[in-house]
């Protein structure tokens, strides 16, 4: 459970940009979060308001966009979804493959300012 | 008030810190010529008495060194310490995972130029560990036959950050009825490709075949910094 450090900087993250928009009032957080990212959704949903508590950010959301993990596919030369985390091939000729382009993100994305 | 909120876009990893952190480590390390390997599994699955039968190995003709992450004791660098290799305890309090901060701050006073090999070995635990980068050249994921074979499927972050599995307590596969067939099956349903290593850290069965691989990547690694124009350091994931 490392959800409520990931919390904390995301927090921080979004302080110093809050900061550097002329101290803008953050509404919402956008963050994109792969599948192999190692980070839960819910986990990090409720160690986000916990995080928030007392700072600036009190009361804001956190918007989580999921990403699922896609492979480079060797066979079809494309980005393709994989079939699962527990048997990562790709989804359409079944090659596996381990080269991951995406379902690794931790990220924020975007700000919702309140005006 | 207005109905609808500004949005305003944002493009920063949220651990940032630690990569920019772990990415200066991993520039030193390649500065200085020390190969950096560390150890991530479930707690007891033997990590440390894996790393104290390598440090031993090493020690006649590399210089090693490990850094060990712990909860609470200091026990796993004092077991270490009998390699007679400089060992040094990095205690984590209630955190379940090693930063590359840590690292960093642990490394204080040491001259890393000196080693050939220096070793990390992470919190036992295969979850938290999988988000952070410690600027290692190669994670290692150790698995033991006392665990079930089916680990792989149920942690697979963990076995997608990590480079080498290593399968360890092989004196006890035949006591736990432990089918290495299905857990090589395993690891490559969630890691198409990976390399696999299976020994006993009792009995030395698969060290040897180990420590030629780890050789062979360090030897790797220092043939490419003699040729600049190859680019640069393949980070770990």
């Amino acid at each position: 459970m490392h959800e409520l450090s990931i919390a904390m900087s995301i927090v921080d993250l979004v302080q110093d940009e809050a900061h550097s928009l002329g101290g803008v009032h953050v509404g919402a957080v956008h963050l994109k979060l792969g599948k192999l990212s190692g980070v839960v959704k819910e986990a990090l949903l409720s160690s986000y308001e916990m995080a928030c508590f007392q700072t600036p950010l009190e009361g804001s959301q956190l918007k989580i966009e999921e990403i699922p993990v896609r492979v480079n596919c060797s066979n079809c030369h494309a980005v393709r979804p994989v079939a699962s985390l527990q048997w990562m091939c790709c989804s359409e000729c079944g090659t596996p493959s381990a080269d991951i382009a995406e379902g690794r993100e931790l990220m924020v994305t975007a700000l919702e300012i309140l005006e | 008030m207005n109905a609808r909120p500004r949005l305003v876009e944002v493009r920063e990893n949220v651990l940032k810190q630690n990569d920019v952190v772990a990415r200066a480590l991993r520039q030193r390390f390649n500065d200085e010529e020390v190969f950096v390997v560390s150890l991530v599994s479930s707690p007891g699955s033997g990590k440390t008495a894996f790393l104290e039968k390598v440090l031993s190995s090493l020690r006649p003709r590399c210089r090693v060194a490990a850094l060990v992450g712990d909860l609470a004791t200091d026990n796993d660098a004092a077991r270490l310490a009998r390699s007679q290799a400089p060992v040094r305890q990095i205690t984590t309090g209630t955190l379940c995972h090693l930063e590359a901060a840590m690292v960093q701050n642990a490394l204080e006073g040491w001259d890393v130029g000196l080693l050939d090999f220096l070793f990390i070995e992470n919190v036992g635990n295969l979850v938290c560990p999988s988000s952070y980068d410690l600027g290692e050249n190669l994670r290692l994921v150790l698995i033991s036959v006392t665990e079930g074979e089916d680990k792989p499927l149920k942690y697979p972050t963990i076995f997608n950050t990590a480079d080498v599995a290593v399968v360890t307590k092989l004196d006890l596969a035949a006591a736990t009825e432990f089918d290495l067939e299905a857990v090589n099956r395993n690891i490559h349903a969630v890691r198409p490709g990976m390399e696999i290593f299976h020994v006993s850290s009792k009995t030395g069965e698969g060290m040897t075949e180990f420590l030629g691989f780890l050789r062979s990547r360090q030897a790797e690694l220092r043939a490419s910094k003699l040729q600049p124009e190859l680019g640069s350091l393949s980070s770990s994931a």
